[in-house]
């Protein structure tokens, strides 16, 4: 049969019987590529009725909603997987991270993982400025106007999205492009990688017992084929019923002379925003990032920092190291927020890159290398716990903040609460 | 390529000395050729985007904008030109500047606060002088101009080639 013999295509005949339990995974991975089906199919629909031009754009997004057009609904469901698409992702990075699941023969595949969560974030981005509202024209005015603090090639860059002095005919074109050519076809490339690196890796992660691998393997029809189904289909009917309820948001038309207050980036990028109201934007757009994501790409490879592979949070005792450090970082985090409001309030001084960059980086650095000592010789915590404590402080720091800039952040972007 | 030599490269057993190498040196080439594709493509973008840049700096040379008779404008007062999108400002010397409505920060437009004498950022809450100069944070530096030039009492400004200002210093102004 065609259909058994794609699916055994994409599957090995036989998997682990540990890796189809639902709590190692989530089906984190199969919600996103159910998303991501959904986005190619509800996309490739609104081509039929959106038009890329700043005459028109608003418009054609408009009359969506009229008269009970369906296609109303089919922008619904695009807008509404995109957003649950980086959610997802971001949380099925974490699972791979907090299973150990990035051995160095996974490392390729954590690799082309970390790639393809950029690429979500990328394609949700390059998506908003198409409807050509007050929220998409100033979200992508913040958004390139952050990449001109990049070193060296900043300008070039912005101009290279933007194509003029201020968002207009030429960015809603190249955002269009990148949109719905350059987008899908990297991630119909790297998707198949994504999946095929899976296969070769011998499915997911599994448990060690005396350094080996153990335990029954099972037919893959029906055993994971009905879960990775009813995971999928459950996906995609919640999506299409939320959809019929909730309506997109769409603002008034965009405005280039008039900033609505508070103006806003798009909502996963208002951790950076926030970062930025604090820190000198160099680092916060390029040093910060590429420390992490330096970090982040060299963890398969540093001896002995990924956790014990198949067991959640390295096994007994690791939850508590996690939560702990979660707990330090939401502290941490919202009282930094509160103690720098209060002293930028106080005084009027201009943000300089030594006292709002470097000493702030190495002070940072400092308490770094200081706790890492900390936790592995007074705590006696091993190094992949370590490195647990320090994952799960960033994530949850950024968590903080982009709490902050969504609800905590009202106009003249002073802290109020917002809900 | 007779049948004996298909199931070594199935398992993988070592090849016979002269297939490997004949091997390498075919995988080299084929690195070769991809590293090749991979310029030709750059190349072909850069000079894409190199001749979208030309045509776009063809069609903004020298956009001059007709902002009034000089007299008109009293000191200490902002004006904003809505058909060049900017501010022009007379200084407490009688000098004017004008000045882009970006905020220099991350974009915004900014909108002239006639009570406090401010331009203040409805997104980060920035804040500028008359001249541009930064008053609070977080913004780096001053507001870009764009040159001025005075004939016969009336006021032109090119707003096609806005100055950028490094740090946070004093723009030019032009005097009458």
């Amino acid at each position: 049969m065609f259909f058994q013999g794609f699916i055994l295509h994409l599957h090995p005949r036989k998997v682990a019987a540990e890796t189809i339990r639902f709590s190692l995974s989530f089906g984190l991975g199969g919600i996103s590529a159910s998303l991501v089906l959904l986005l190619f199919l509800s996309g490739i629909l609104q081509l039929l009725s959106y038009n890329p031009d700043v005459a028109f754009a608003y418009d054609s997004v408009k009359t969506m909603y009229r008269d009970n057009s369906l296609s109303g609904w089919v922008r619904n469901i695009h807008f509404w997987s995109g957003n649950l698409l980086v959610i997802v992702t971001m949380l099925h990075c974490c699972r791979v991270f907090f299973t150990g699941a990035i051995d160095p023969r996974r490392g390729k595949n954590w690799y082309i993982g970390l790639l393809l969560l950029g690429l979500v974030f990328f394609a949700n981005f390059s998506g908003y400025l198409l409807p050509w509202d007050q929220l998409a024209y100033w979200a992508v005015t913040i958004f390139t106007s952050m990449l001109g603090y990049l070193p060296f090639w900043g300008e070039n860059i912005v101009q290279l999205f933007r194509g003029g002095s201020e968002v207009g005919q030429t960015t809603l074109s190249v955002f269009y492009g990148i949109h719905i050519g350059v987008l899908p076809f990297l991630f119909t490339i790297l998707l198949v990688y994504h999946f095929w690196l899976v296969r070769k890796a011998g499915g997911l992660v599994r448990r060690k017992v005396n350094g080996h691998n153990a335990g029954d393997f099972v037919p893959v029809i029906p055993n994971l084929l009905v879960r990775e189904a009813a995971v999928g289909l459950a996906v995609i009917s919640s999506v299409l019923v939320f959809s019929a309820m909730v309506d997109a948001p769409l603002d008034d038309i965009a405005n280039p002379s008039m900033s609505p207050n508070p103006a806003k980036a798009a909502w996963f990028f208002l951790g950076f925003q926030e970062l930025l109201m604090h820190l000198h934007p160099t680092y916060v757009i390029f040093v910060l990032p590429s420390i992490f994501f330096i970090t982040l790409v060299t963890l398969p490879f540093w001896p002995g920092a990924v956790s014990a592979p198949g067991y959640w949070f390295d096994g007994k005792g690791g939850g508590k190291v996690v939560l702990l450090s979660c707990f330090t970082g939401i502290v941490t985090t919202f009282s930094f927020i509160l103690i720098d409001d209060t002293i930028q309030r106080s005084s009027e001084t201009v943000t300089d890159w030594l006292s709002r960059g470097l000493l702030p980086l190495l002070g940072l650095l400092f308490v770094t290398i200081v706790c890492y000592f900390l936790l592995t010789r007074t705590l006696k915590l091993s190094r992949a716990r370590t490195v647990m404590a320090f994952f799960t402080f960033i994530i949850t720091t950024l968590v903080c903040l982009t709490f902050t800039g969504i609800w905590l952040r009202g106009p003249g972007m002073e802290l109020t609460v917002l809900f | 390529m007779n049948e004996s030599t298909l199931p070594s490269e199935d398992t993988n057993q070592k090849p016979h000395g002269s297939l490997s190498t004949r091997r390498r040196y075919l995988n080299r080439i084929w690195s070769l050729l991809t590293l090749l594709a991979i310029v030709e493509i750059s190349w072909l973008g850069g000079s894409i985007v190199k001749s979208r840049k030309k045509r776009d700096s063809s069609r903004e040379k020298d956009t001059v904008i007709t902002a009034g008779e000089a007299e008109t404008f009293s000191r200490n007062s902002v004006t904003a030109i809505r058909e060049g999108q900017f501010y022009l400002t007379r200084q407490q010397d009688g000098s004017f500047i004008a000045l882009s409505r970006s905020c220099t920060h991350l974009g915004c437009s900014l909108p002239w606060d006639e009570k406090t004498a401010k331009f203040i950022c409805p997104c980060h809450g920035s804040s500028f002088n008359i001249a541009g100069e930064v008053l609070s944070p977080p913004a780096t530096r001053g507001l870009d101009s764009y040159p001025i030039r005075i004939e016969n009492g009336i006021i032109l400004v090119n707003i096609a080639k806005p100055e950028k200002r490094l740090s946070n210093t004093k723009p030019k102004s032009v005097k009458m």
